[in-house]
């Protein structure tokens, strides 16, 4: 414990940092997060940036933010900041309406140049006074000229000199949260290793901005964050992207079957084949293909040629998989369709996040093709769904969409680095010589969960032809007769729907004894726990349940709703979920909470919702 | 001792589908003949197919297969046999299946020379649909959707395959077993893509397409067979050749106008230079003869070696061995 009474503790901080998207604010964001995971806090990051990848500078449309909870108890990377690093009036403009009320802002002041302010279209000549803000929460730091004072012996031009200014930022920020500057130098010595007169440049700035507020503002507070006891094990900070990756490997390792992927570039999914692509050092074989439509049929192909086969994109590339998706489901092929929800339809918001894919998902195809969907709740939580999908696609012979999205693909939080023991063996059902010798034939099934046998090419007298036309249930051979084919349509619905025998049940948290419960689905999960949380300590009793598994619904799902005299689904779409719920619920009205921005939910817009729906039902 | 096989390994017991009198049958047999003689076991080779009558041709052979989706068998090929370069991966497809919906696979596969053998089943038709023209029929084509005539320039297989840079182009007929064996088995033996294309007739909605090349009447006189290492030589009495005349061919009688023997071209497909064989593929039965046999067959590196061979460089550089592995050694972690 610190003896000096200007260091005050807190139990979270949420900064935001903002600035042209060229300014490097991501990678400030990123080094604080890192460093604070380091120092045991929990991290919640949103990396929030346009899709122009340099829009004018200075403008307003070319504002990219960062945005990152740490502390204790962190499940979001919150509703508003305490801090606000603009470096930019157009990044103060269009930014302050994240800042709580009262919270602290940070600004570039030579930034304040007329043409700046032209540029944000400002109309006065006193942006502070233009805002409303108060002259006291603002503290305005000539980082341009400190930066040029700085770097004045470093022998780098003026453009480079200019790109270290977010270092300053860095710097200040650091000293004003009390983070270890040496960490933050070792992160910055790892990624300018093959440059060290820019990283010598850097580090002078990070530590002229540490000065600078240590001498200038010493009589400011400072802030220990607390951190928390969590288990224990060696520990890294990922993304969701990254944790979807890993997660196949993973399933990959445990399967025995060897990773491919078929993927086209794509935001906010394209990380993940970047990842993979790098990871031809565990054996994995990623291919880009020609377009969305090769990335799902090279995927198919491996499938059939015994790979664990996966196919990433977002909502549009998905719709141009949809038949492809349709003959996994009619050949009866394990595959992994990874879909990173973006805004929609059409081109959309693509660096945005919502949750509109969930129909496509479920209905997106021709005929009666029903798959199974699953969907991620954090950033973490996708390397378990990535294996989750991975693993009933291959037990379960079938295709398997896994939902995530924008925001919990590029936020990212600390993540314990799992042990080969602590999941589960994956375990494909292949065709055996017994039955082979029995007379086997392609859809031949396993009569208890309606999953037929896996026969990979090279396996002795096991040759066989599948494809996309029905099939007879008993010869295997094409089949247009009537009674078949429903035999079929429904034998394959029912092999999905025993996928339910064997995934967890339904959990519900908070206060179980509520009358009312909040449900969500995917990567609102930290946004809903949090809103819950708040609306117990405020008095309001609420149970709280996040789906994970989609199709088919955990067995007890329905059952433990009905137990609920309101059931309120919050979800970033106009109401998908709550739709789906309600067809499997009839006669029970299902409350809603939507909202369709591009954005994450803030807590409040959750807690006053469900206040609203209280208020009208009582 | 390595197995002989038989064309009866390589078929099954289902009964051919096709109309009776259609090409596919006989190309079919052919494949069956062909496979056997290329004598890679029936578990370790595939045929993949996309939709069209001639798609349905996995169906009806005892080997791995997958009859898929229209214009992908391409794309699945390339999946399959980049996932398990061990097996033997034969793609079917129709002209329509393969060039107008599967166009962007088909080209793409070329660029890459993934290692699978594409038999282009060309009848310049769409028969399962009842007779629509197609990206290969000619100009003025009268179908059910071109009442009037097509108002579009056909694509020529081969040009599309040249203009890929592809390395194996072969021609043959539903009616030459002998050549379309032969260059069926030329291709199996080639790495990289292969395209095969046969020339076959639909005797339902395009009867007689490519008869002034098979009738009996006609064929010698407008069809030349090129064997590499072989002058170009064609006509019923073999008198008649091809030579360079400025930058292209021309139809020669031996023995007439002072052309011996010596002036007749012979044919390289081992070529690295193109220039010559796309000439040849170009040669469409009218002014000069159209070429079947295998015009161009040349080396180059294959998508699914190049793969398997950078995974397995990587691999024993990193010399990770699984996945906390490579976490631990390449990223940022401390201990709680």
């Amino acid at each position: 414990m610190s003896e000096n009474p200007k260091i005050k503790t807190i139990d979270k901080v949420v900064i935001r940092f903002s600035g042209d998207s060229g300014d490097g604010m991501q990678l400030v964001g990123n080094i604080f997060s890192d460093v604070s995971a380091g120092e045991g806090n929990m991290i919640s990051t949103f990396p929030d940036y346009p899709a122009e990848i340099r829009a004018p500078q200075g403008s307003l449309s070319g504002v990219s933010g960062f945005q990152v909870s740490v502390g204790k108890e962190v499940y979001t990377p919150g509703d508003q900041a305490d801090v606000l690093v603009a470096m930019n009036p157009a990044a103060l403009k269009t930014n302050l309406q994240y800042l709580k009320p009262g919270g602290i802002i940070i600004c570039d002041a030579d930034s304040f140049t007329d043409a700046n302010l032209k540029k944000a279209l400002y109309t006065t000549d006193d942006p502070i006074q233009e805002l409303g803000i108060d002259p006291d929460r603002i503290l305005l730091v000539p980082m341009t000229t400190l930066l040029k004072h700085t770097l004045a012996d470093s022998g780098l031009d003026n453009k480079s000199i200019m790109k270290c200014k977010n270092m300053l930022a860095l710097g200040l920020i650091c000293w004003l949260f009390d983070r270890p500057v040496d960490k933050v130098l070792a992160k910055l010595k790892a990624k300018f290793a093959k440059k060290p007169a820019i990283y010598e440049a850097n580090e002078k700035v990070v530590i002229a901005g540490w000065d600078y507020g240590h001498n200038t503002h010493a009589g400011m507070s400072t802030y220990r964050i607390e951190s928390e006891t969590a288990k224990a094990g060696i520990y890294t900070d990922i993304n969701g992207n990254t944790a979807t990756a890993w997660g196949l490997i993973m399933a990959s390792e445990k399967s025995h079957r060897p990773l491919f992927l078929g993927s086209y570039p794509i935001t906010p999914a394209t990380d993940i084949l970047h990842e993979l692509a790098k990871r031809k050092d565990l054996g994995v074989k990623a291919c880009q293909m020609e377009d969305e439509i090769a990335g799902v049929c090279s995927a198919i192909g491996a499938s059939y040629g015994g790979h664990l086969a996966v196919t990433t994109t977002s909502g549009p590339g998905l719709a141009l998989k949809s038949e492809g998706i349709g003959l996994a489901v009619m050949a009866e092929l394990p595959l992994v369709i990874v879909d990173v929800q973006r805004g929609g339809p059409s081109t959309g918001l693509p660096t945005k996040t919502e949750q509109t894919d969930l129909m496509q998902a479920l209905y997106g195809r021709n005929g009666e093709s029903p798959i199974c969907v699953v969907a991620a709740t954090s950033p973490t939580n996708c390397f378990d769904m990535a294996f989750e999908a991975a693993r009933i696609a291959i037990e379960h012979m079938t295709p398997v969409i896994l939902l995530t999205d924008a925001f919990i693909a590029n936020g990212s939080s600390a993540w314990r680095v799992p042990e080969e023991k602590d999941y589960p063996e994956i375990k494909p059902h292949f065709v055996t010589s017994d039955m082979l010798q029995q007379g086997w034939k392609p859809f031949h099934r396993d009569e208890d969960t309606k999953v037929r046998y896996w026969a990979i090419p090279g396996t002795q007298n096991a040759m066989h032809r599948v494809g996309g036309l029905e099939k007879d249930y008993n010869t295997s051979v094409i089949s247009t007769d009537g009674p078949n084919h429903e035999l079929m349509v429904k034998t394959r619905r029912e092999k999905v729907a025993r996928i339910a025998n064997d995934i967890p049940l339904l959990e519900v948290q908070g206060d179980l004894n509520a009358d009312t419960i909040l449900v969500g689905w995917g990567g609102t999960y930290g946004h809903i726990l949090s809103a819950a949380a708040e609306l117990n300590s405020e008095g309001t009793p609420i149970a709280v349940a996040q789906f994970r598994y989609i199709n088919p619904l955990p067995k007890n799902a329905l059952e433990t709703l009905k137990k609920y005299k309101n059931i309120i689904v919050a979800e970033l779409n106009t109401g998908m979920f709550a739709d789906y719920l309600q067809m499997h619920l009839p006669g029970k009205e299902i409350l809603r909470i939507n909202k369709i921005e591009g954005q994450p939910f803030m807590v409040k817009e959750i807690t006053d919702g469900v206040q609203k729906h209280l208020c009208q039902e009582q | 001792m390595t197995t002989q096989y038989t064309a009866a390994n390589f078929k099954n017991e289902q009964a051919a589908r096709w109309c009776p009198g259609c090409g596919d049958h006989a190309i079919l047999n052919i494949l069956h003949k062909a496979m056997a003689e290329v004598g890679v076991d029936p578990k370790d080779t595939a045929v993949i197919s996309g939709i069209g009558c001639s798609s349905r041709l996995p169906y009806y052979m005892n080997t791995y297969g997958m009859h898929t989706i229209h214009g992908r068998a391409a794309a699945i090929a390339t999946g399959l046999k980049t996932a398990r370069p061990d097996l033997t991966v034969w793609q079917v497809s129709g002209d329509g299946d393969g060039l107008a919906i599967g166009g962007n696979h088909f080209i793409h596969a070329l660029r890459r020379n993934i290692d699978i053998n594409i038999l282009l089943f060309n009848n310049k038709i769409y028969g399962l649909t009842k007779g629509q023209y197609s990206p290969t029929s000619d100009r003025g084509f009268v179908s059910k959707s071109s009442p009037y005539g097509t108002t579009e320039d056909p694509f020529i297989p081969a040009e599309l395959v040249f203009g890929c840079r592809g390395k194996f182009f072969a021609r043959g007929f539903d009616v030459t077993l002998d050549v379309t064996r032969e260059i069926m088995v030329a291709a199996a033996k080639h790495k990289g893509t292969a395209v095969v294309e046969i020339l076959q007739n639909c005797v339902i909605f395009n009867q007689g397409i490519h008869s002034l090349f098979t009738d009996k009447e006609t064929r010698d006189e407008h069809v030349i067979h090129l064997v590499h290492d072989e002058k170009m030589i064609f006509g019923k009495d073999k008198n008649k050749g091809l030579v360079q005349n400025g930058f292209s061919l021309k139809a020669v009688t031996i023995g007439e106008n002072g052309i011996t023997m010596d002036d007749i071209l012979v044919h390289d497909a081992h070529c690295q230079d193109d220039t010559l064989q796309r000439e040849l593929a170009l040669m469409d039965g009218q002014s000069l003869p159209i070429a079947t046999g295998v015009i161009r067959d040349v080396e180059g590196s294959t998508y699914e070696a190049d793969v398997e061979k950078q995974v397995e460089e990587v691999r024993s550089k990193k010399g990770f061995s699984n996945l906390r592995d490579m976490i631990l050694k390449t990223h940022e972690t401390w201990t709680v």
